[in-house]
C-alpha cells in the first residue's frame, strides 16, 4: 500500500537455458566471445535453412516446469512471432504462443513473515534475438548475432504480488530454484535473467487499474526502485484527474525514473503462427517422469532439512540455502562439525569478507575444507575464537590453510595445566597488593588477573582453563 | 547420338562406354547455347560442368562410381542453394547471393555423381504457374500449337525445368512443387512430374515459399527416369524437422507395371463443363485404357475440392509472408539505402521483389493479421484437414485416383489474364495433393487439337510413391504416345 492505494505486480521473467548450445542451432552460447563468432547458418536466416530442436532445452524447460511446480503439456507448439529488426535475421522470433510447453504452476515466497504462494501462469521456450550496436560509429549501427537462437524461458506469473518486496523476493525465488535446478546460470549483470514488471494501481475494493510494463529490469534494487518510482508516477496521475495509458515503459537506472517506450496502439501486430518448419512438440510421460526422478533437492525442502538436521534458526537456514553455492559450501563445511559454530561462521565471518571484496561464494578465497579446519581448532580450543578471526584474515589474505597459520604464528594455545599454573603463580606472586583486595571482596579484580596471565602468555593462554585455575587459587 | 536421351538410357551408354560424361555434357552444353531463345537458364555452370564430367569419367576408369547413374547432367531449379553458385530464386533482392552451402537435395545428386549444367529459370519464389514472374524474364514453352507460333508458357513456378527436359537441354531436372509447380508445367511441356509425399525429400537449403507444402520432385522424359531420380534425391534429413523417417525404397529396381486388380477411383468434383473437349476425351480414353489393363474404376467424392484453390491461397501466402521477412537488406541479398532502417526496408522490398511476390506478401500479410487470423488462416487449416479427411477416406475404397492435371493445356505468353485469379485456377487440379500432403505425378497422355501435350495425373496415398510410379509406367507403356517438340528454336 502506498498512500491507501494498492499495488498489484505480476512479472514475466526471462531466464536464459543454461545449454552449451541454441535452441535451434549447434552454435556456441558462451558469453563474452568475439562479435558474430558463434553463428550457424541458422541463426543468420540464410535462405533454405531449417530450425532443428535443441532436445537438451526442452529438457532444461521441463525441469524448470517441475521446479515451479508446474504441469508439464505433453503437447506444445512453437510459434513464430513477426517483425522486422536488424537484429532478427528471420523477421521473426521462434516463441511459443498458445501451446506453452509449461502451464500453471506456484512458488512461494516469504512475505511480512508469512508464506504466500504467488501463482505461474505459464513457462514457454524462445529464441532470443541478437544484439545492436548504436555505438561503434556514428551513422551506422553494428549487429551481433552471437545471442542470436539462444535459448530463453519466458516465465509468468500471475498478478499476485502487492509490494515491490514481494516482487523482488518472488524474482530472487524464482532465481534460486532455476539455479538449484542447474536451468539458468541466474547471472542477472550478465543479462542472464532479467525480468519485466507489470504494474497497477487501485483503491481497495476498486476495480483493477491500467497497468504499465517496465521492461527489461536486470537487478533486484532496479525491480523493487522501479516499482515504487511506477506506483507513485501513475498515483499522481490519478490522484490529479488524469488517466493511466496502458504502456510499455524504460526504467533509467541513473534518474531511477520510468519513461514511456510505446503505447498498447504502436504494439506491433505480430502475427503469431504455429512456425510450419517444426512439428509439434510431443513429450512422452515416462521422458517426463525420468526427469523429475532426476530434480534435485530444492530450496524449500533444503531449508526444512537443514532445520531439522543441523537445528538453525528458521532465519539462518532460509539464508543459507537461498543460494545453491551457499548451501553446497555449508553443507562441506558442517559435516561431522559443531552446526552452531558453523553457521556463525559462514553467515558472518565468511560473508562479511565476501561482500566487502564483492566476491560469489564460488570465488571464496577460503575453500570449505580450509574454514572447516579453522573451525576445527576453535572447538578443540586450540585457538580462541579472537586468534581464529586474525587467522581467518589471514588466510582471505594468502590462501593459506589454518593449520599452516597457526604453526607459523606459533599461535597454538596453551592448555597445558601445569605450564598454566605456572603462569597463575607468578602473576599472584607479582601483584600481592591485589590479592589482597580480592580477597577482602573486590571480586572486580578477577579480569586483571585474567589480563595479566593473558599478557604474560602473548595471548596464548587457553581462558577456560585459565579462568577455573585462576579462580581455585584464588579462592583457596 | 539419340536425340532426347532419357535418364536410363543415358546411364546405359555410359556403363557400356559408348559415350563419356564429358562428351553428354558437351552435348548438353550445345544445346543450351542453341536454345537461349527459350530463356531456360538462369546461370549456366559450364566449366564446373566439363570439370565435374571429367571427374566421373575418371571414377568409370577406375571402377569407383558414385551410382550407377554418375556422370549423367541435370539442371537445378534455382530455388536450391548451389555452394559457391549463384542462387537467385529468380528474384532481384538474391540477384547477387552466393550461398556457402549446398541444399540436401542437390548434395544426394552431387553424392551420386550426377553433373549440374547449372540453374534453372523459375516463377520468383516459386510463386506463379506461367514463369512469367521470374526477374529474368519468362521461359518460353518448347511446345507450339500447331495453328500459331505465338510463344506459349511451359507453366510454373518450375518452368525452366520443364522445358529444358521437354527441350532436351539436360537429361532430367529437379524441380519444387508447392501447389503444383512440378506437375502443371510437367503437363504443359510433355514431361514427366513427380511430386512426392510432404517430407519424403529434404527441403533442407531450399528457398522456402510456403513450408508446409514445399517439396522437391524431379522432372524427367519418363516414369522410370522419375523413379531413378526421386530415389537418388529422397531420404531422411535430420536436419529437416519435417522429413519422414521412413527408409528410402529402391523405387527404380521395384518399378512394374502391373495395375490388375487395382482399383482407381475418379473423382466426381474434378468433372466440369469447363474442360476442353480433348483434355476430357484424355482422361477418358485413359480411364478406358487403365481397364482394358485390368484395373477397376471406382467412382468417388472428394466433396472438398473446390474449396481446396481459395485454402491454398490463405495457408500458402501466410507462411511465404513469413517466410520471406529474411530478404530484408540486412545480411545478403541487395540493398537499396535509405535514411533510416524502416527507409532501408521499404526500398529494398519495394525493388527487389515483384508484383506477385508483393501481391501474396500482402496477401499472406492480412490473413495473419490480429481481428482476421481466425476467419481466415484458422479457417483455412479447418479446410486443409477436410480436404485431408476426404483423401483419407478415398483411400480406404482406391489404390489410386485419376484425375487431368491442369484445366487446360499451354497458353501464350502474352495472352495470360489480367486477374491473378484467373492464373491462379491453372493449380486448381493440383493445390488440393498439396494441402493433403499426398503424392502425385503428371504424365504425358495425348496432344491436344492445338497439337500440344496434355498431362494427367495419378495421385496415391502418402508414402506410396512406388505403386504411383507403378499405375503410371503401367499408362506410359501402353498409351504409345511420345511426347517430344519439333526443335524450331535450333537453327
Amino acid at each position: 500500500m502506498i498512500n491507501g492505494w494498492e499495488l498489484v505486480i505480476g512479472i514475466e521473467i526471462h531466464a536464459q537455458v543454461k545449454s552449451k548450445s541454441k535452441l535451434f542451432s549447434s552454435s556456441s552460447t558462451e558469453f563474452g566471445s568475439g562479435p558474430n563468432s558463434q553463428v550457424s547458418l541458422v541463426d543468420a536466416a540464410m535462405p533454405g535453412m531449417l530450425p532443428v530442436i535443441n532436445k537438451f532445452c526442452v529438457e532444461q524447460a521441463v525441469r524448470s516446469g517441475i521446479g515451479l511446480n508446474a504441469k508439464i503439456n505433453n503437447k506444445s507448439i512453437f510459434d513464430r512471432k513477426n517483425y522486422f529488426y536488424q537484429d532478427l535475421p528471420q523477421g521473426y522470433q521462434i516463441s511459443q504462443f498458445k501451446d506453452p510447453i509449461v502451464g500453471n504452476g506456484f512458488v512461494e515466497i516469504k512475505s511480512d513473515g508469512q508464506l504466500k504462494k504467488i501463482g505461474i501462469e505459464r513457462l514457454h521456450l524462445e529464441q532470443d534475438a541478437g544484439k545492436s550496436l548504436h555505438d561503434q560509429d556514428p551513422n551506422l549501427t553494428y549487429v551481433d548475432l552471437n545471442r542470436s537462437g539462444i535459448a530463453l524461458m519466458e516465465i509468468v506469473s500471475m498478478p499476485d504480488m502487492k509490494s515491490p518486496e514481494e516482487a523482488v523476493e518472488y524474482v530472487k525465488k524464482v532465481r534460486s530454484i532455476l539455479r538449484y535446478l542447474d536451468t539458468c546460470d541466474g547471472n542477472m549483470e550478465q543479462g542472464s535473467l532479467r525480468a519485466d514488471v507489470n504494474v497497477s494501481v487501485n483503491k481497495p475494493g476498486n476495480d483493477l487499474g491500467t497497468r504499465c510494463e517496465i521492461k527489461n529490469l536486470n537487478s533486484f534494487k532496479y525491480i523493487h526502485s522501479a516499482i515504487i518510482y511506477e506506483a507513485k508516477r501513475q498515483i499522481k496521475l490519478i490522484e490529479s484527474g488524469e488517466n493511466i495509458i496502458q504502456e510499455t515503459r524504460l526504467y533509467n537506472i541513473e534518474s531511477g525514473e520510468t519513461r514511456s517506450m510505446r503505447s498498447k496502439e504502436d504494439a506491433h501486430d505480430y502475427r503469431y503462427f504455429p512456425d510450419p518448419d517444426l512439428l509439434p512438440l510431443v513429450l512422452e510421460e515416462d521422458w517426463i517422469e525420468n526427469i523429475k526422478g532426476s530434480i534435485p533437492e530444492l530450496p524449500d525442502s533444503k531449508k526444512e532439512r537443514f532445520i531439522r538436521e543441523y537445528g538453525l534458526s528458521e532465519y539462518d537456514s532460509s539464508v543459507i540455502v537461498s543460494d545453491k553455492s551457499t548451501s553446497d559450501y555449508y553443507e562441506k563445511v558442517v559435516q561431522d562439525r559443531n552446526p552452531k559454530l558453523v553457521t556463525t561462521w559462514v553467515t558472518s565471518e565468511l560473508f562479511s569478507v565476501l561482500n566487502k571484496k564483492n566476491l560469489s561464494i564460488d570465488e571464496s578465497p577460503v575453500p570449505p575444507k580450509h574454514l572447516g579446519e579453522l573451525i576445527d581448532n576453535i572447538d578443540s580450543g586450540k585457538i580462541s575464537s579472537r586468534q581464529a578471526k586474525d587467522i581467518f584474515e589471514e588466510m582471505c589474505k594468502t590462501g593459506e590453510t589454518a593449520y599452516n597459520i597457526i604453526n607459523q604464528r606459533g599461535l597454538s594455545q596453551i592448555s597445558d595445566e601445569s605450564e598454566l599454573k605456572k603462569l597463575v603463580e607468578t602473576v599472584l606472586s607479582s601483584n600481592p597488593e591485589n590479592v589482597k583486595k580480592y580477597k577482602n571482596g573486590k571480586e572486580k579484580l578477577f579480569g586483571f588477573f585474567v589480563g595479566e596471565a593473558m599478557k604474560l602468555s602473548k595471548g596464548k593462554a587457553n581462558p577456560k582453563i585459565l579462568n577455573e585455575l585462576l579462580k581455585s587459587k584464588l579462592n583457596t | 547420338m539419340k536425340r532426347n536421351l532419357n535418364f536410363i538410357e543415358a546411364g546405359s551408354l555410359l556403363e557400356a562406354k559408348e559415350t563419356t560424361s564429358v562428351d553428354l555434357t558437351k552435348i548438353y552444353l550445345e544445346n543450351i547455347k542453341e536454345a537461349e531463345e527459350l530463356n531456360c537458364f538462369n546461370t549456366i555452370t559450364a566449366e564446373q560442368a566439363l570439370n565435374d564430367a571429367e571427374k566421373s569419367d575418371l571414377r568409370r576408369q577406375q571402377g569407383k562410381l558414385k551410382s550407377r547413374f554418375d556422370g549423367i547432367p541435370i539442371g537445378v531449379k534455382d530455388l536450391f542453394c548451389t555452394k559457391n553458385i549463384k542462387t537467385t530464386a529468380s528474384s532481384k533482392i538474391l540477384s547477387n547471393f552466393i550461398p556457402s552451402y549446398e541444399s540436401a537435395v542437390t548434395q544426394n545428386c552431387i553424392d551420386a555423381g550426377l553433373i549440374s549444367l547449372g540453374k534453372l529459370n523459375c516463377d520468383e519464389f516459386a510463386m506463379g504457374s506461367t514463369n512469367k514472374t521470374s526477374y529474368y524474364g519468362p521461359v518460353t514453352n518448347p511446345w507450339k500449337s500447331n495453328k500459331s507460333d505465338a510463344k506459349l508458357v511451359p507453366g510454373g513456378s518450375s518452368g525452366g525445368s520443364a522445358a529444358a527436359v521437354a527441350a532436351d537441354l539436360c537429361v532430367a531436372s529437379l524441380g519444387t512443387d508447392t501447389g503444383g509447380s512440378i506437375r502443371q508445367p510437367a503437363s504443359f511441356t510433355g514431361t514427366v512430374g513427380l511430386k512426392p509425399t510432404y517430407g519424403r525429400v529434404s527441403r533442407w537449403g531450399i528457398i522456402a515459399f510456403a513450408s508446409s507444402l514445399d517439396q522437391a520432385g524431379p522432372i524427367t522424359k519418363t516414369v522410370e527416369d522419375a523413379a531413378a531420380l526421386f530415389e537418388i534425391i529422397a531420404g531422411h534429413d535430420s536436419k529437416d524437422s519435417t522429413s519422414s523417417i521412413k527408409e528410402k525404397e529402391r523405387f527404380y529396381d521395384n518399378l512394374n507395371n502391373s495395375v490388375k486388380g487395382m482399383k482407381i477411383g475418379i473423382p466426381r468434383e474434378f468433372k466440369s463443363n469447363d474442360l476442353p473437349l480433348s483434355t476430357q476425351k484424355a482422361w477418358d480414353d485413359c480411364k478406358k485404357l487403365l481397364q482394358t489393363n485390368g484395373a477397376e474404376l471406382i467412382d468417388l467424392s472428394l466433396p472438398h475440392t473446390m474449396d481446396a484453390l481459395p485454402t491454398y491461397y490463405i495457408i500458402a501466402p501466410a507462411e511465404a509472408s513469413s517466410n520471406l521477412a529474411r530478404y530484408d537488406g540486412v545480411k545478403y541479398g541487395i540493398r537499396e539505402e535509405g535514411k533510416d532502417l524502416i527507409d532501408m526496408y521499404e526500398k529494398t522490398r519495394s525493388v527487389g521483389f515483384g508484383d506477385e511476390v508483393k501481391r501474396r506478401i500482402l496477401i499472406g500479410t492480412y490473413v495473419l493479421s490480429s481481428g482476421y487470423y481466425d476467419a481466415y488462416y484458422i479457417k483455412a487449416q479447418k479446410i486443409r484437414s477436410l480436404i485431408k479427411n476426404d483423401f483419407n477416406k478415398a483411400f480406404k475404397k482406391v489404390d489410386a485416383i485419376l484425375t487431368p492435371s491442369t484445366p487446360s493445356t499451354a497458353f501464350e505468353i502474352e495472352n495470360e489474364p489480367n486477374d491473378p485469379v484467373q492464373t491462379y485456377l491453372n493449380d486448381i487440379f493440383t493445390v488440393p495433393i498439396n494441402l493433403a500432403g499426398i503424392p502425385a505425378i503428371s504424365i504425358p497422355f495425348a496432344n491436344d487439337e492445338n497439337n500440344l501435350p496434355i498431362g494427367l495425373q495419378l495421385i496415391t496415398n502418402s508414402f506410396e510413391e512406388q505403386k504411383l510410379l507403378n499405375i503410371a509406367k503401367n499408362v506410359q507403356d501402353t498409351v504409345n504416345y511420345e511426347s517430344v517438340p519439333k526443335n524450331w528454336w535450333q537453327t
